[in-house]
């Protein structure tokens, strides 16, 4: 598999097991959803994180109570609706950070496995709403464009829709903790 | 073509929909206070207002502004008199001033929503602002005067 590739259902159907298929994709899908384009606005703090190392976000900024930053100082204040390429700044949509219930940074697989089936900690989603917002949402869709020179995120945003689905059509079934990936 | 309120005047300016902010202000219609600083996004110092919400003018496209009322240093009063630039004389917060335009329009919109801050959620709120002159401290009393705090 080249890389920065994603594995599609179809490289899964050698796992009879359903259950232990359904696994098998969500650890394929966490090569996403653990990668630094995806994690560094899911802090378990209020400060975002940049680059490949998750360093504090500079300027220093907050998360606020509607976790778009704070007066005189929200995330729109710089970013703008696309990535502003000379000035190397990364854009997209309503550019905020994910609330403090969907805490992902140095989270494992199964953490956030859970966490995303549970509706006390994922936005009150139902499965297919999940599904809808991870394949469509034009922020959640920067991790495979942030320009500059980020790296993004494996494989495209359409393949990890087609992945999550094929995971919940299997079960959503969670990795255990043990899983190595 | 390109419309929109500056200062409470309606402008149409001839831009690229790409051109920043701060280049229409400063090149096209002459609006100099607003300073240049880093480009990035990274010190403040050419911050303004859009609908009173601060930008960094230098990364703002134009056309994110079109239809909309932009407020520079040079608008925030007529007559130069507006609290903060009051208290700014006052405290004689400034040393080189070229970042204190974006340091005074920050203030103003952060006074705009929390006309009561602490000394934690100025140093926060102003955190983006940088000024090479150090001149923090009286940048915060200066807000803590207008704040009446």
């Amino acid at each position: 598999m080249a890389t920065g590739a994603l594995r599609a259902p179809a490289q899964f159907a050698a796992i009879a097991e359903p259950t232990a298929r359904s696994q098998a994709m969500f650890i394929e899908a966490s090569r996403v959803l653990t990668h630094a384009r995806c994690v560094n606005c899911h802090p378990p703090d209020d400060t975002p994180r940049q680059g490949d190392t998750h360093a504090p976000h500079d300027p220093p900024v907050l998360r606020g109570t509607e976790d778009r930053g704070i007066p005189a100082l929200g995330c729109a204040t710089c970013h703008q609706d696309r990535n502003a390429e000379l000035a190397r700044v990364p854009g997209a949509p309503d550019w905020h950070l994910a609330p403090r219930s969907m805490v992902w940074l140095g989270k494992s697989p199964a953490q956030i496995c859970a966490q995303l089936k549970d509706r006390s900690r994922n936005g009150d989603r139902t499965l297919a709403q999940i599904q809808h917002h991870i394949a469509t949402d034009r922020l959640v869709g920067w991790g495979w464009e942030p320009g500059a020179d980020r790296a993004p995120a494996p494989g495209t945003q359409a393949q990890l829709g087609e992945l999550v689905q094929a995971w919940i059509d299997t079960g959503a079934a969670c990795p255990t903790e043990e899983v190595k990936r | 073509m390109i419309e929109l309120t500056v200062n409470g005047a309606a402008q149409r300016v001839d831009a690229d929909e790409d051109m920043p902010l701060l280049w229409v202000l400063r090149d096209l219609l002459g609006l100099t206070g607003t300073k240049y600083g880093c480009g990035e996004a990274l010190c403040g110092a050419c911050t303004v207002h859009i609908d009173g919400h601060t930008v960094r003018s230098c990364v703002t496209p134009i056309r994110r502004a079109a239809g909309r009322a932009v407020t520079t240093i040079e608008g925030l009063s007529k007559a130069g008199d507006h609290p903060l630039q009051r208290a700014w004389v006052e405290l004689g917060v400034p040393q080189c001033g070229f970042c204190q335009a974006g340091q005074i329009m920050t203030a103003a919109a952060l006074l705009a929503e929390n006309p009561k801050p602490t000394d934690a959620e100025i140093d926060h709120s102003l955190a983006g602002n940088l000024c090479r002159c150090g001149t923090y401290l009286r940048i915060r009393a200066a807000v803590r005067k207008v704040a009446g705090t």
